[in-house]
């Protein structure tokens, strides 16, 4: 199992020279897989350079996986190439809502005012999965989901292969319910990413930052950091950049994460675009 | 994935909401498990929920000898907590405990279920007034 980040910024694109190492395109993850199935996770701006090179690879047979419809984790998917390519087959996973479907939700950016074309003008065949469900199986791994605390439905992801595992919790902020609990039965996404070997997390904030943000759906880095120690995971990767946070400012966040680590895997990092994980 | 045990978001987030109320409150999950109570529940049971773990709700309750004003026992069946938890609706009873200090206590009891979504029940809430 290979994944490679195409876009890990939050909350909004931010292109610009201030933004070139970490990258400016908010989150979308590639995971490849052993035969060839494309599975792709959120649709955020990362999603359009993706969407190019799967077609000049001919992959025609896509799942996309949707933690949650906020839009910098959507906004990708109408500049998404296969999506208007007859000869593509997409399934789209994401959360289900009690008063509204996942496909009627996702229509609503496919529509006046805010985009030209109606969803019905989309040549692709699609399909709608509520998650969170049975895992999925699919080209060697299984693919869990459960919710975990961020505003509105939203879904986190392990993805599992053989004795490998990766998770995805790009948007959470589990210290809003606690995570000094000596239970990590009572912690949000807990399960999702215990021992995992790489941990892909929320860490928008700084912890000063965080403090007029509490309940907006995002952790401080240090939170982040609690959280992997807890779970126990080998490699705490940061994600969901704060889109008004420099290169600079990120480099010390890094080092930040890096003071306040206490656990036994490796230093956390940053995640970057273009950043491969290679699990074995 | 790892079967470690893994509470439903709900019960996470309604744990948090009981620990910040001064009122008491206890949960049970969908099994009818008592799942964890506050520290307001605490000064009236008289125990931690550290000391008392995750056990039945009913047994617990049945504990308490929950009864009528004149004495007559009130069967699980027809407490509050157990009609949220059988019936998936809310209920609300007045009736006499007694503490584990020995105190007897007229108390007014609460529950209501939860539902993560409409076809997905993951316990209930019950919250309690000393009358």
């Amino acid at each position: 199992m290979r994944l490679k980040i195409w876009g890990c910024r939050g909350s909004v694109a931010t292109p610009g020279p201030d933004t070139t190492k970490y990258g400016g395109n908010t989150s979308c993850v590639e995971v490849m897989l052993d035969d060839e199935t494309a599975v792709v996770l959120d649709a955020g701006t990362g999603i359009r350079a993706l969407g190019l090179d799967l077609l000049q690879r001919g992959t025609r047979q896509i799942r996309l996986f949707l933690t949650h419809l906020h839009l910098d984790h959507l906004e990708g998917l109408r500049f998404f190439a296969p999506l208007w390519d007859e000869n593509v087959s997409l399934e789209i996973w994401g959360p289900r809502s009690p008063v509204e479907s996942l496909r009627d939700r996702i229509m609503r950016s496919f529509s006046p005012p805010l985009f030209p074309l109606d969803f019905r003008d989309v040549p692709a065949v699609i399909t709608f999965h509520d998650l969170p469900g049975e895992p999925w199986l699919g080209g060697g791994i299984a693919l869990h989901s459960d919710l975990v605390l961020h505003p509105g439905p939203t879904v986190g992801f392990r993805l599992q292969s053989g004795g490998s595992s990766v998770a995805y919790l790009p948007d959470h902020e589990p210290a809003l319910a606690g995570i000094d609990t000596s239970s990590p039965d009572w912690i949000s996404a807990g399960a999702l990413a215990r021992d995992a070997d790489f941990v892909l997390h929320d860490a928008q904030y700084t912890e000063a930052e965080y403090d007029a943000k509490i309940g907006w759906g995002h952790s401080s880095v240090a939170d982040a950091v609690a959280f992997g120690e807890l779970a126990r995971v080998e490699r705490l990767l940061l994600f969901h950049h704060d889109p008004l946070h420099s290169d600079t400012e990120l480099d010390a966040l890094q080092v930040r994460a890096r003071e306040l680590w206490r656990g036994e895997g490796a230093p956390p990092a940053l995640a970057y675009e273009g950043l491969e994980l290679v699990l074995d | 994935m790892e079967t470690q045990q893994q509470k439903q978001l709900v019960l996470i987030l309604a744990r948090a909401f009981a620990s910040s109320l001064s009122t008491p409150t206890l949960l049970a999950d969908a099994r009818g498990f008592l799942v964890f109570y506050n520290e307001a529940a605490e000064a009236v049971v008289g125990r931690r929920f550290s000391e008392t773990g995750e056990m039945p709700l009913d047994d617990w309750i049945a504990a308490f000898e929950p009864r009528t004003g004149d004495a007559v026992p009130i069967p699980a069946e027809a407490r509050p907590p157990r009609i949220a938890f059988d019936e998936r609706r809310p209920a609300h009873a007045e009736y006499f405990v007694t503490s584990t200090d020995g105190v007897e206590r007229e108390i007014e009891v609460s529950a209501f279920p939860l539902f993560a979504h409409t076809d997905e029940f993951v316990g209930i809430i019950v919250i309690f007034w000393r009358t």
